[in-house]
């Protein structure tokens, strides 16, 4: 995989900040966009632009074949058995909202228990809050080891016969954990439990095969992998989604309107009211394609490589904390001693390096690591040894200066 | 670094000066209006605590975790409010509001330290740092009753 090749096809890379060449580390939170995407999403506005599922006129059924395409295409990316198991949705966080409040509501009782780990984002943990006030059912918590890594033993321990629901993260946006998804969905399933998966920093990143994993619902937003912002997927087993109540009600979604009642269209787009996201799907199926074109596993191979260097090279930095385990997604979070995450990111933003600084909506998490905050360095198919060096390099700069600052 | 006079448009000798020797900070004795502030974006966290008698600001303590910028604001901004009317006080935050963001602003109140703050203008996404702490005040005169405790 040519990193200097792949580079070239992102517009928004080829400019400088500051002064410096832009060395972009804040993929984790959104990834920037290679021409194929940007091409895409232009070529339907200026050639094909028109409302789907209403296909009488030409420019209907080139909308509808590009939207529907674009589900295929993301039925294939991540191996779901049927095309109409994947649902359009405005990101992650709507996804896992749509489970939680149609899946959630009618399943969960008194006494029944939702479980969660210490390092979910705030999206899949909020909408659980919700549903649990809203039922009667209680949150519960997987106890996580020091180096931010989930034992199976604790999850046996912790899903019971009272669980209904768990929610898990495959890939941690902080701590750079890879979850053991297939496992603790077995024993999730032990318990007649379902398994939610936020897979928001996992698809990106690595080969998804959800049939594999045999989860129940998976989510993910196609802006952290080359896709638009407002895209997003839920995948749900069929016999599960069948049997939900859709969440928002109107134009697209449904079958027969009466004056008094109404009846709704099949999976899945009972759960795409209102016109849908059109452009923002074909954007993410031009998105799969590229990252098919590269090849997941190349990906993936890159990405470890690149975290192996970073962790190298950020542990040369005197006084560095380093949260999470040493295998890891392609993300490095950390903290330089006295020095503020804040005052961390505008310095090195002024050498044109871009991190993440603050709680990465996981507010909880820093509880548990006893941290207010910490910076994020996070890394995609662009990047590359040189962007680690250059971070490595600042970021020793940068506790030079407040060193003398101090002094 | 290579840019060290961009940063040092931000990070004054007097900013980092109260950063490290931070003035009021601390607990207050006796009856206070105690005011909790956090930036949620970023996990910046303030509490302000204001004596407040005859409509005057007879003390001000902080105590609070955070980047240098909101930190070495916090101390300015007790150090500047003390003795101040409460109306005085609220006006100043206008001005230092009006400051930070680069717009012009009423030079009525001799600011001190604080005019070393105006390097944030070149830093929109630290803005916020440099106001937490004003905005505590504010909150504080302004909701006196809710806020006691």
């Amino acid at each position: 995989m040519d990193v200097k090749e792949i580079k070239e096809q992102f517009p928004i890379l080829q400019q400088e900040v500051n002064g410096s060449p832009l060395v972009y580390l804040d993929s984790a939170a959104t990834s920037q966009k290679p021409n194929k995407v940007i091409e895409a999403v232009e070529d339907y506005y200026r050639r094909y632009n028109s409302n789907v599922h209403r296909g009488v006129h030409t420019l209907g059924s080139l909308a509808t074949d590009g939207y529907e395409g674009a589900r295929e295409k993301v039925r294939s990316f991540i191996h779901a058995p049927r095309a109409r198991e994947i649902i359009f949705t405005r990101g992650t966080t709507t996804a896992i909202n749509t489970v939680a409040y149609s899946y959630g509501r009618s399943v969960l009782q008194e006494g029944d228990e939702i479980v969660l780990t210490p390092m979910e984002h705030h999206s899949n943990i909020i909408p659980w809050q919700q549903a649990a006030k809203a039922t009667g059912a209680s949150l519960k918590y997987m106890p996580m080891h020091e180096d931010g890594t989930l034992s199976l033993e604790d999850a046996r321990r912790t899903i019971t016969s009272k669980t209904k629901i768990v929610a898990v993260t495959h890939v941690s946006n902080v701590l750079g954990t890879i979850n053991p998804i297939k496992e603790i969905t077995q024993i999730a399933h032990e318990h007649d439990a379902v398994t939610v998966v936020d897979g928001a920093q996992s698809v990106p990143h690595m080969r998804v095969d959800v049939q594999d994993l045999d989860c129940d619902f998976f989510a993910f937003s196609g802006h952290k992998m080359g896709g638009p912002t407002g895209i997003g997927v839920l995948y749900g087993k069929k016999r599960l989604l069948e049997k939900m109540e859709p969440v928002e009600f109107g134009g697209e979604m449904i079958d027969f309107v009466d004056l008094y009642d109404s009846t709704w269209k099949d999976i899945p787009w009972k759960f795409e009211g209102g016109t849908p996201i059109i452009a923002g799907a074909i954007g993410l199926g031009a998105a799969i394609d590229f990252l098919e074109d590269i090849g997941m596993e190349n990906v993936e191979a890159h990405e470890a490589e690149l975290a192996q260097y970073a962790m190298k090279r950020l542990k040369e930095i005197d006084g560095i904390h380093i949260y999470g385990p040493e295998t890891r997604a392609a993300l490095v979070t950390f903290n330089v001693d006295e020095l503020h995450p804040h005052d961390a990111a505008t310095a090195l933003d002024i050498e044109g390096i871009a991190v993440r600084a603050g709680h990465h909506c996981a507010q909880p998490l820093m509880k548990w690591l006893n941290v207010v905050a910490t910076a994020r360095a996070s890394f995609y198919i662009y990047n590359s040894k040189e962007d680690v060096d250059a971070l490595t390099e600042g970021l020793i700069k940068t506790k030079e200066y407040f060193g003398d600052v101090f002094a | 670094m290579s840019s060290h006079s961009n940063l040092d448009t931000l990070y004054r000798q007097v900013i980092m000066d109260h950063y490290k020797n931070p003035r009021n900070k601390g607990d207050m004795e006796g009856e206070t209006l105690h005011v909790n502030m956090n930036n949620p974006t970023c996990g910046d966290r303030i509490q302000l605590q204001l004596k407040v008698e005859d409509d005057k600001i007879s003390d001000a303590k902080f105590v609070g975790e955070g980047c240098s910028i909101s930190l070495s604001s916090a101390s300015m901004m007790t150090e500047a409010v003390k003795g101040q009317p409460v109306e005085n006080a609220l006006e100043m935050s206008d001005i230092f509001s009006q400051m930070v963001q680069g717009e012009d602003y009423d030079d009525k109140y001799d600011l001190g330290d604080i005019e070393a703050l105006q390097g944030v203008t070149k830093f929109p996404a630290r803005i916020k740092c440099a106001t937490l702490a004003w905005k505590a005040m504010e909150k504080g005169l302004g909701n006196e009753e809710e806020e006691t405790d």
